[in-house]
């Protein structure tokens, strides 16, 4: 199985997706994070699903699955956005929207008429991405992660302390609807890994995996971003040499992950309580 | 609505020489949330190094007049003047103090976190804490004595604990004026004592101005100069001991209300209710429109 690795590491392919992999681990781990304090795995589900839709309907047209999948989140992302930012009315506004356009989804791909296709979205295949779909990946992931960058203290600030974030000038909304278009991009990136249906195992397990590791924030983002490597690049890897797809590695990897977080981290001695109180 | 406040502008007699402006100054100043009116032609004005309590029941716009400061609500007219110049969002010279609200118990943030968001967390970028900034951290954790907690996850501390670290959070930009709002809710006497105790410290020690919302009076009687109280958009303000009298409550409540000073504390009656309520239980407050 090793030999069959190091034969095909010089591949041009196999090393692009290596690299795509691991911008796309980058995004998620970093994503993650924000997705589990605020909350969001519902909207990450339906931008997915609705980014599945325009897969869909970009290859009805004859145009690129990946930029259809963009196009389909943002949009969600502009919907979800535009009509509930309240926690309140979200989880109404995202399964409106997600019931929706999933609709339009099932009409793609009936007058499509090939079915492996839907297959291929929902469960994911980076393995069978053209390549120039790959190189627009890398594209993505390089400006999500740089639009990450430039927004993430202030979208600490406002994720875990919105009330004083405000007082101290934070544009609390501005930086929601922000957030929420990374969100789109992040999760259009992840879903040519693991699928529409199973984007949660990048978008929330590292995430949730690091919380229960340590209390530092940033260790936090690092475990996280850990987590998403270790998952998809070990995923890939192992799905180049056997006929398993790449998706059932990723999401076996993170669970083990959170599993032995969960059971390993009162060893660790994480939360140690408080002497004083 | 405003009748009773109108007349008793501190404005004109209290504000400083032009080289030392006041902390802040309301001029006639109203604040309305659609057609809502808050609070209407409010005037006050506070010299820097004073502590002003804003009393008055919930939904009476306490928050709202911090929020006005703070240049997150706009008046609807008159207006208001913060250390020299129009409100502002953002404005480093002024800290905030939230109510205790509580955080997750496993948010991964730690006391010394949320008082480092309190350095640089509004600031748009990736990167870490400057050695000054964490210089500054550790003083701020040293001036609440929070030391030895700052380690902890901040969800596991108690609520004086959460309070301390959010008193450094609110010192360590350096401000001028404090605004606080309700940070002794849900806090036991002692730490509503202590809290009180490092607040006030500050504005002593420092010469900074401290607004402090509370709905009771009683924690903050040492160190308040002065108090506005407000209540049905009226106000009144003016030394404790000229505010908080029968006469003036009854007037602002448009109701029969005594105001009674037992044991160095003060317990505001409604006599409607028959039974003793206090400051504490706004509501139980008789409703103006009565019909006798």
């Amino acid at each position: 199985m090793i030999d069959q690795l190091l034969h095909l590491l010089p591949y041009a392919f196999v090393q692009d997706m290596l690299v795509a992999g691991v911008l796309v681990s980058i995004v998620a781990g970093l994503v993650s994070r924000f997705v589990v304090a605020r909350n969001m795995s519902f909207a990450v589900h339906a931008l997915a699903e609705v980014g599945f839709t325009g897969s869909a309907g970009f290859i009805l047209i004859g145009l690129s699955p990946v930029l259809g999948l963009l196009t389909g989140s943002l949009v969600t992302a502009f919907f979800i956005g535009a009509l509930g930012l309240r926690i309140r009315e979200r989880d109404a506004v995202v399964g409106v929207v997600m019931a929706f356009g999933l609709g339009l989804g099932v009409l793609f791909i009936t007058l499509y008429a090939r079915y492996s296709l839907a297959f291929t979205i929902l469960f994911g295949a980076i393995t069978t991405v053209s390549q120039g779909d790959l190189m627009l990946l890398v594209a993505m992931a390089a400006l999500t992660i740089v639009g990450l960058g430039v927004m993430y203290r202030p979208l600490t600030f406002a994720t875990v302390d919105p009330v004083v974030a405000e007082a101290r000038g934070v544009p609390v909304r501005l930086i929601s609807i922000l957030f929420l278009l990374l969100l789109a991009a992040a999760v259009a990136e992840a879903v040519q890994v693991v699928g529409v249906l199973l984007i949660l195992t990048l978008l929330i397990t590292p995430g949730a995996t690091a919380e229960r590791l340590t209390a530092q924030p940033g260790l936090a983002t690092a475990a996280s971003v850990g987590v998403a490597l270790l998952a998809t690049l070990g995923g890939i890897l192992l799905a180049l040499v056997t006929a398993v797809p790449v998706s059932f590695y990723v999401t076996t990897i993170a669970f083990v992950c959170y599993l032995a977080a969960r059971l390993g981290a009162p060893a660790l001695g994480r939360f140690r309580g408080n002497p004083t109180a | 609505m405003s009748g009773n406040g109108r007349s008793r502008s501190l404005g004109a007699s209290l504000a400083a020489s032009p080289s030392d402006q006041p902390a802040m100054c309301f001029d006639q100043a109203t604040l309305a949330y659609d057609d809502r009116v808050v609070w209407s032609e409010l005037s006050i004005t506070v010299p820097r190094g004073e502590f002003l309590a804003v009393l008055g029941p919930n939904g009476s716009g306490k928050t709202s007049l911090l929020r006005a400061l703070l240049g997150l609500a706009p008046l609807a007219s008159g207006s208001l003047e913060v250390l020299g110049g129009p409100p502002r969002r953002g404005n480093p010279a002024i800290g905030y103090i939230p109510q205790h609200a509580g955080f997750d118990r496993d948010v991964p943030l730690r006391g010394r976190d949320l008082v480092g968001l309190g350095v640089d967390g509004h600031r748009w970028g990736f990167g870490r804490l400057s050695g000054e900034g964490r210089t500054r951290v550790e003083a701020a954790l040293e001036a609440v004595a929070a030391g030895p907690y700052a380690n902890e996850p901040i969800g596991r501390l108690s609520g004086g604990e959460q309070q301390r670290l959010r008193i450094a959070q609110a010192l360590v930009g350096n401000p001028q004026l404090l605004l606080c709002d309700e940070p002794l809710a849900s806090l036991d006497m002692r730490y509503q004592q202590e809290i009180t105790e490092l607040i006030g410290g500050w504005a002593r020690d420092r010469r900074g101005t401290v607004v402090f919302v509370t709905h009771d009076v009683n924690p903050v009687l040492g160190y308040a100069d002065r108090v506005v109280f407000v209540v049905n958009g009226r106000w009144a303000a003016g030394p404790t001991d000229e505010v908080l009298t029968s006469e003036k409550m009854s007037g602002l409540y448009d109701a029969p209300v005594e105001v009674l000073r037992v044991r160095g504390r003060i317990v505001v009656v409604g006599e409607a209710s028959g039974t003793g309520f206090d400051i504490d239980e706004p509501h139980h407050f008789p409703e103006p429109v009565g019909a006798h």
